[in-house]
């Protein structure tokens, strides 16, 4: 069997290749919304390091 | 994979762990995370207490991919099964697109993300209901009870019941009996749905040798227990309308749906098994397309109650 450049075998690898990248940067988008989500709530927020208590 | 290997595929079209991203997507059982990421999302959003919208939106991509990556192992378990059944046969690893070892690996990762993000994003307990569930569908139900109990789908039903009690943990942090009661439905409504498949897909499960009802106590006994889970159903489905997640307009709608599913399951139990060969299982099939609408209806009015609270509208 010839591997020629326009296999199908190439195609599905690109296919899955692709997926998985995006699969990947969307976790990256997930975490970092995560995040902000995270360190804007109320219960996350701590004063300063020597700013006084009113 | 060496040139060994593509050598000795040369007659075939499809080349071993070589599939495509929608042979890995199909591994996930996109169907059937539909009705996770749908009653996930109705026990989320049902439940009592504030959520980020983008934290529930993360919480239900997770649940979902915890349901996807239960459906990879299960079909790395089954593949056995799923190489004789017709409805099964062209799944990625029976077509030999995905080895039995791609999906291993790939329904254990996602299985870890899913579980470790969920815990990030909301709550342990949700995260623990998640990963128990996941457990409990390849461990308890594929492995051990699915070959073992006619039972099985019974049990097997336990593991899809569990997302809107996801959805509801990663809210409140707990279990009430409003999360309990939603498991409790899909629990119940899990038999009736598969058993009207069986009834119609007859030979498959009787090829693959689980021990279906339809295979171990006949179609009689099938029909029967049609009917005694759909009455059971009945009552756990209007009854939460009575509960926080309830109200007039979802009691109103239980009754008319329920009214319509006791009529199904009636058809079935009183017919024989010439008169459903003679129309080739129209009603058996009916039933079975009504169960999806069933269910997705029960569970859409939950979520408009839920969303017409605000209002003044919903709820008691």
């Amino acid at each position: 069997m010839s591997l020629s450049r326009e296999h199908e075998l190439h195609k599905r690898r690109f296919s899955r290749n692709m997926g998985l990248g995006l699969a990947l940067i969307g976790l990256v988008a997930i975490v970092f919304g995560l995040t902000v989500v995270k360190v804007s709530t109320e219960e996350f927020t701590e004063p300063l390091f020597g700013e006084a208590s009113e | 994979m060496s040139d060994a290997s593509l050598n000795s595929h040369t007659h075939t079209t499809t080349l071993p762990s070589d599939g495509g991203f929608s042979d890995f997507f199909a591994l996930l059982k996109p169907r059937v995370m539909t009705l996770v990421v749908f009653t996930a999302f109705v026990g989320l959003y049902a439940a009592p207490g504030d959520i980020h919208p983008l934290v529930g939106l993360i919480a239900i991509l997770f649940i979902a991919l915890g349901g996807g990556a239960s459906g990879a192992l299960n079909m790395w378990w089954d593949a056995d099964i799923d190489r004789v059944m017709r409805r099964t046969r062209n799944r990625p690893i029976p077509s030999g697109r995905v080895t039995e070892r791609e999906a291993f690996g790939f329904g254990i990762t996602l299985s870890a993300i899913a579980v470790v993000m969920l815990w990030l994003a909301t709550n342990w307990v949700a995260a623990a209901i998640l990963a128990f569930t996941i457990f409990f569908y390849i461990v308890i139900y594929s492995m051990w009870l699915k070959r073992w109990t006619p039972q099985n789908i019974v049990i097997g039903g336990a593991a899809g019941a569990f997302p809107p009690m996801i959805g509801w943990a990663a809210v409140t942090g707990g279990i009430s009996l409003e999360s309990a009661l939603m498991f409790s439905i899909i629990f119940m409504w899990t038999p009736p749905h598969f058993w009207a498949l069986a009834l119609f897909m007859r030979s498959d499960y009787d090829d693959a040798g689980v021990p279906m009802l339809t295979v171990t106590h006949g179609r009689r006994a099938t029909r029967v227990h049609i009917l005694v889970y759909t009455l059971l159903l009945a009552g756990l489905a209007v009854g939460i309308g009575f509960t926080m997640v309830g109200g007039p307009i979802y009691v109103a709608a239980s009754v008319a749906l329920n009214a319509l599913f006791i009529k199904g399951a009636w058809q079935i139990w009183r017919r024989s098994e010439e008169d459903a060969e003679a129309d080739n299982y129209k009603v058996e099939k009916a039933f079975f397309k009504l169960s999806l609408y069933y269910l997705f209806a029960l569970f859409g009015v939950i979520a408009l109650e839920a969303g017409l609270a605000p209002f003044g509208l919903g709820g008691w």
